[in-house]
C-alpha cells in the first residue's frame, strides 16, 4: 500500500443476481484529502460506500483501508470509520444525547471521554437546546446535524458522507459545508457522495464519476475542467457522463 | 476484541429494553396472554392449579421473550436503524446475540413474576431455586433466539407475529403446558419431541416437583443448549443472506 493512501480499491465488483451494480472498479483515497464519488442516480455509489463500510461483501476485488482488508478485517477498520447514509438512520424514540451516547457506547467510547465528546458536538452543531428532544420530534435539517454528529462521536480517520446536504436549506448545508472543510483542517479523510456538483466543485482535492457502475475518471476537479474544456465541474461532468446528448434531446423535445 | 464485542451486545440489549419491552402492548403480550390462558384451564379444573405451575412458567418465557424479539429486528430494518448497528465495530453475531440478550432478559423477568406467584399463591416447594432458576435463563435464551430467528427471516412486522404464532400457539398445547406429553395421543410424540418448549417445561417441572414427565433434565439441558446454538448460528446466517440482497 502507498504510505499516502488510505483507501485503496482494485477490481470492486458487486453483483446482484442479473445486476452488475458495480463494474471491477479501482482508485485510491489519500490521507486527509476531500474525495468526491459522484455520478447520477444508480450509478453506484451508494453500494459502493457499502462495501467500503462492510454493510455488503463485494463479489469480486479488493479493498483496503488503513492496509486492512474490508473482507476480513472489516471490524478494525469500521473503529476508524464515521458514516452519515442517505437516509438518518438514529432512533426516534430516543433523545438527541441518548442516540449520541448510544453510538458512542457502540464504538467503545469510555464514558468520560462520551460525555466531553457529546457536549463538544452538540456545541459545534448547535444543538444544545435540542439535547433531551426526541429525535422524531427534530425537523430534516436537525436530524441531519444529529446524523452526523452520532458519526464523529468516536473521533474517526476517514468520515463517509452519503448526499449530505440533500434536503437541508442553505443555511444549513452551508453549515454543513463549512464543518466538512473543519474536519478536512484536522486532517480527517473525507469519502463524499453529492448530486450537487458545485459543492463537490467547492469542497472536494479529487473527485472519481462513476457511471453505470464503472468510474470514467479520477482527476482534481480543476484538472477535469482544463481536460473537457469546461467553465465548470458541472459542465465537465456533463461531458464525462455522456448526459450533454441526453440533456440535448430533452431540449430539442421541448422546443417541438 | 472479545470484551468490546461483549459490551457492545448488552448496550444494545439495554436499547432494546428500553425502546421496545417495556411497552404496553409487549407487557400484555408477555404477562396478560399467559394469565388469561392459564385461567381458562384452572376455572375448567381449580384441583390441577399446582400441575401447571412449570407450563405457565414455561410459557411466558416464551411469550415474553418472543413478543418483541420477533419484530425488533425486522421493524429496525424498515426504520434503517439496523443499519447503525451494521456500521458499529461489532460482528454480526455480536450484533444478535445483543438482540437474543434483551430478550432473555425480559424472559427471565416476567417469568420470575410467575415463579414469584407461584411460590405465594400454590404454595409449591422448590427442591432447587438455583437451577430452577439457570433453567428459566436457558428457556429464555432458546426462545429469544427463537424469536430473532422469526425477525431476520421475514420482510414484513405482519410477517413476523404470524410465523412466530405459527410456532407458539400449536407449542402451547403439544408440550406439556397444559397436558401432559405423555397424555397425549401417541400419535403426537415426534412433534412434541422436537419442539424446545417440550424440554422447557420438563426442566422446570423437575426443578419445582422433584420428578419430570419425559426425559432426564441433563438430556433437556443438552437439547436446549443445541436448539440456542442452532438457531443463533442459523438466525446469523440468514441474515447475512438477507443483507446482501
Amino acid at each position: 500500500m502507498n504510505k499516502e493512501n488510505i483507501i485503496d480499491v482494485s477490481n470492486l465488483t458487486k453483483q446482484y443476481k442479473d445486476i452488475l451494480a458495480i463494474n471491477h472498479i479501482s482508485f485510491t483515497v489519500k490521507r486527509g484529502e476531500i474525495f468526491g464519488f459522484l455520478g447520477p442516480n444508480g450509478a453506484g455509489k451508494t453500494t459502493t460506500i457499502k462495501m467500503l463500510t462492510g454493510l455488503i461483501q463485494p463479489t469480486e476485488g479488493t479493498a483496503t483501508v488503513h492496509g486492512k482488508d474490508i473482507r476480513t478485517q472489516i471490524v478494525e477498520i469500521k473503529r476508524t470509520m464515521g458514516v452519515v447514509t442517505e437516509e438518518s438512520n438514529l432512533y426516534d424514540e430516543l433523545s438527541v444525547f441518548d442516540n449520541l451516547r448510544f453510538v458512542g457506547q457502540l464504538y467503545g467510547v469510555s464514558r468520560l471521554d462520551l460525555q466531553k465528546q457529546i457536549d463538544e458536538l452538540l456545541n459545534k452543531f448547535d444543538l444544545e437546546s435540542k439535547r433531551d428532544a426526541k429525535f422524531a420530534t427534530l425537523s430534516k435539517g436537525m436530524k441531519r446535524k444529529v446524523t452526523i454528529a452520532a458519526a464523529l462521536i468516536h473521533s474517526p480517520q476517514i468520515v463517509f458522507l452519503d448526499e449530505p446536504t440533500t434536503g437541508l436549506d442553505i443555511l444549513s448545508a452551508r453549515i454543513l459545508r463549512a464543518l466538512i472543510k473543519e474536519l478536512k483542517d484536522l486532517g480527517v479523510t473525507i469519502f463524499l457522495t453529492t448530486h450537487y456538483i458545485e459543492e463537490a466543485e467547492q469542497l472536494c482535492d479529487r473527485v472519481a464519476i462513476l457511471v453505470n457502475g464503472t468510474i470514467k475518471t479520477v482527476d482534481t476537479p480543476k484538472n477535469l475542467i482544463a481536460k473537457t474544456n469546461s467553465k465548470n465541474l458541472e459542465e465537465a461532468f456533463i461531458e464525462i457522463t455522456g448526459l450533454k446528448e441526453e440533456i440535448m434531446l430533452v431540449e430539442k423535445e421541448r422546443e417541438r | 476484541m472479545f470484551k468490546e464485542e461483549i459490551k457492545g451486545s448488552l448496550y444494545i440489549a439495554l436499547k432494546d429494553l428500553r425502546m421496545y419491552y417495556f411497552k404496553p402492548p409487549n407487557l400484555s403480550w408477555g404477562i396478560m396472554f399467559p394469565i388469561v390462558m392459564a385461567l381458562a384451564f384452572i376455572l375448567r379444573n381449580p384441583s390441577g392449579v399446582k400441575d401447571l405451575a412449570s407450563g405457565l412458567i414455561a410459557m411466558s418465557i416464551l411469550f415474553a421473550a418472543t413478543s418483541a424479539e420477533a419484530i425488533v429486528i425486522v421493524f429496525e430494518r424498515r426504520t434503517k436503524t439496523f443499519e447503525r448497528l451494521l456500521l458499529a465495530p461489532l460482528s454480526l453475531q455480536a450484533i444478535l446475540f445483543g438482540k437474543v440478550i434483551g430478550g432473555v432478559i425480559f424472559g427471565v423477568l416476567i417469568s420470575s413474576i410467575f415463579l414469584i406467584g407461584s411460590i405465594i399463591f400454590l404454595g409449591i416447594p422448590f427442591s432447587n431455586t438455583i437451577f430452577l432458576f439457570l433453567s428459566l435463563v436457558l428457556s429464555a435464551f432458546v426462545f429469544s433466539v427463537f424469536g430473532t430467528l422469526v425477525s431476520v427471516a421475514v420482510k414484513e412486522i405482519f410477517d413476523a407475529m404470524t410465523l412466530a404464532n405459527f410456532f407458539r400457539f400449536p407449542m402451547i398445547f403439544l408440550c406439556g403446558v397444559f397436558i401432559p406429553v405423555s397424555a397425549l395421543p401417541s400419535f403426537l410424540h415426534p412433534l412434541a419431541y422436537v419442539l424446545p418448549l417440550t424440554y422447557s417445561v420438563d426442566l422446570i417441572q423437575f426443578f419445582i416437583t422433584g420428578s419430570y414427565d419425559l426425559v432426564h433434565p441433563a438430556i433437556s439441558v443438552v437439547v436446549l443448549v443445541f436448539y440456542s446454538i442452532v438457531l443463533f448460528y442459523l438466525a446469523v446466517w440468514v441474515l447475512k443472506r438477507r443483507i446482501e440482497q
